[in-house]
């Protein structure tokens, strides 16, 4: 039979086969349903809608590519690109080499290291509103905590913040690397699984505490850098709360973030035919930069075995 | 280590060259950084609360006041009064709670099926479900919300709930699963032996030891839809139905300059995940290093 042909392990009987292949797909079903309702068939639509006009009271009309050629020369596309993109290169590289650093310092066999993380990773734990707001405070020019810091400091025109245009969209990096714990306990959690053993050949071996960290740490920890690094590349573009409630995209749109105006073209102006274009532009990029990271990780990413095995 | 070497062979290494005093200075560096890193993360919390604490002229004062004299917890009461806060925190916990069943339920007994059974075009399956991780939310956001309007689910809970029993979020089925293959699977065929149908495997064998994987499941769940802000803020448009986030956010838009009020309500909303992180530490770190060393 068929069946009995693709089924690896051997059963007395072929019902029992068929009747586990049922239930393996019962079991899975609301996931397959799922799967189609939310994710293939939107992901279809959209692809679909992008090539319309379609302000959700009428039916889409279907324009061709004319979504794609009004975004290239759109320049509120543009701009909202180059905030978000200025955002990502700055912002991704700084907190994963911080939190790196820190995991590292961390990881000296520390006491009141349980203390120390949960320190490090309470800013994670706020609500995105709630420290939203809480910035906005603490950025604000007269009262804030920061400006009240570098007058104590003896700085006497401390920067407007959110207020400028220069300024603004620096305040929203500086604010992202209040969340550096949480790539932080990623880390520290990679390092406490590389096993002793490693380190002590290593010493044997005559290893000194940098070529330590060079041939044992760096090699081990590069998967988890890799997965650090996509995943924050990913959330940085997709960065959306900061800037539509600290800022509403200014002033002038200097923290005018993509998703903020690919909100805006979807659920102020109802543009939505626009709006999936600007999503699938969006998925593009994300793509790229995963293809590429993934692409550059075979020359840095070491996956040992043990590694592997533990997945 | 070199205690049953001949000390006398070897020359006294200089003071730097010992272990131990490196190890000292070392640490001499190493604590104030972390304790400072620490402060420097921490201070924004404490500006928090103590704003949170303050009646409103002494919010304005320059240099700012760390500790308010008079301590005003009155702000936390009059919180509740300037808008309606028990509302939205019983829309969220509906939201939540509801959100985070389906998830627990669906994700663990789609989880079960790829660990567990075999079936055709199985591992293919899993391989869509891993890269449906990659696909930004925005791609689907627009249908989705089309669909939600054609079913007349806007300004309703549904569209924040309803999804979380359709798989329960692809990471999810993902961490069980591993968990799952973790368990030997003698114990399935010694229950089947034993009479048990599958569901009574799923039922008595698996879910019983596997209380840690969904528990990390149910944290993150909870935090995820404690806070989340994008999807209430396109689905719920009548106050009445808004959530903690969406409540804070409106109130910030009203009373923007009632600082002390806003900085009571923020820190509210911030404590349930605070209280949830500290009685479920272990499993939450436990989660987090799983996400972290699977890559």
């Amino acid at each position: 039979m068929q069946v009995a042909a693709w089924q690896p392990r051997v059963r007395g009987m072929s019902s029992s086969a068929r009747r586990e292949e049922l239930e393996g797909y019962l079991c899975i079903s609301p996931w397959l349903l799922g799967l189609l309702i939310f994710t293939i068939g939107p992901i279809l639509a959209s692809l679909y809608l992008s090539f319309t006009e379609y302000e959700v009271v009428k039916p889409p009309v279907f324009t061709g590519l004319a979504n794609y050629v009004m975004l290239a020369r759109d320049d509120l596309f543009w701009q909202s690109l180059k905030v978000t993109s200025i955002y990502t290169f700055v912002s991704v590289p700084l907190r994963i080499t911080l939190s790196f650093a820190i995991a590292l310092l961390m990881n000296q066999q520390v006491k009141f290291l349980g203390l120390f993380r949960t320190a490090y990773y309470m800013p994670n734990l706020v609500p995105a509103v709630a420290s939203a707001i809480l910035w906005v405070w603490i950025f604000q020019p007269q009262f804030g905590l920061l400006n009240g810091f570098l007058r104590g400091m003896g700085i006497e025109n401390p920067p407007p913040w959110l207020g400028s245009t220069k300024w603004a969209l620096p305040s929203l990096i500086l604010m992202s690397l209040w969340g550096v714990g949480g790539p932080m306990l990623i880390y520290l959690a990679g390092l406490q699984g590389i096993p002793t053993e490693m380190y002590e050949a290593a010493e044997i071996d005559g290893a000194g505490r940098v070529s330590r960290f060079r041939h044992v740490t760096l090699p081990q920890m590069s998967p988890v850098v890799f997965f650090n690094l996509i995943m924050s590349i990913i959330g940085s573009f997709q960065v959306f709360a900061a800037g539509y409630i600290m800022t509403g995209g200014g002033p002038r749109y200097a923290t005018y973030f993509y998703v903020l105006y690919l909100y805006n073209n979807a659920f102020s102006f109802f543009r939505m035919g626009y709006a999936s274009a600007l999503a699938w532009i969006l998925a593009i990029i994300i793509l790229f930069f995963t293809v590429l990271v993934f692409r550059s990780s075979a020359a840095w990413v070491y996956y040992s075995g043990e590694l592997k095995g533990r997945a | 280590m070199s205690v049953s070497r001949p000390a006398a062979y070897r020359p006294a290494p200089s003071l730097w060259a010992r272990k131990s005093v490196q190890r000292t200075v070392g640490r001499l560096v190493l604590y104030p950084v972390l304790v400072g890193g620490a402060v420097i993360l921490l201070l924004p919390l404490a500006w928090l609360l103590s704003s949170s604490l303050k009646p409103l002229g002494l919010i304005f004062v320059v240099p700012p006041q760390w500790i308010p004299s008079p301590i005003r917890w009155q702000n936390y009461v009059e919180v509740w009064q300037a808008i309606p806060m028990a509302l939205f925190a019983r829309n969220t916990i509906t939201i939540t709670f509801f959100a985070v069943l389906g998830t627990v339920a669906s994700a663990s007994i789609v989880a079960f099926g790829f660990a567990r059974l075999r079936f055709r075009m199985r591992d293919v399956l899993f391989l869509v479900l891993l890269s449906t991780m990659m696909i930004p939310g925005q791609v689907t956001l627009i249908p989705q919300y089309i669909l939600f309007r054609t079913l007349r689910w806007l300004n309703s809970f549904l569209p924040l709930i309803v999804p979380s029993y359709f798989g329960g979020g692809a990471f999810n089925v993902f961490l069980l699963r591993q968990f799952y293959m973790t368990l030997p699977l003698e114990l399935d065929d010694a229950a089947r032996i034993d009479g048990c149908s599958t569901f009574q495997i799923y039922r008595r064998i698996i879910l019983p030891q596997s209380k840690p994987a969904l528990g990390v499941v149910a944290i993150f769940g909870f935090m995820g839809h404690w806070n989340e802000f994008f999807a209430p803020l396109i689905y719920l448009n009548s106050t009445e139905k808004y959530t903690l986030a969406l409540g804070l956010n409106f109130f910030r838009s009203v009373e923007y300059s009632a600082w002390h009020l806003l900085m009571a309500a923020s820190l509210m909303t911030a404590l349930p995940c605070i209280v949830v992180y500290f009685l479920a530490q272990r499993y939450f770190i436990q989660g987090i290093v799983f996400t972290g060393i699977k890559g």
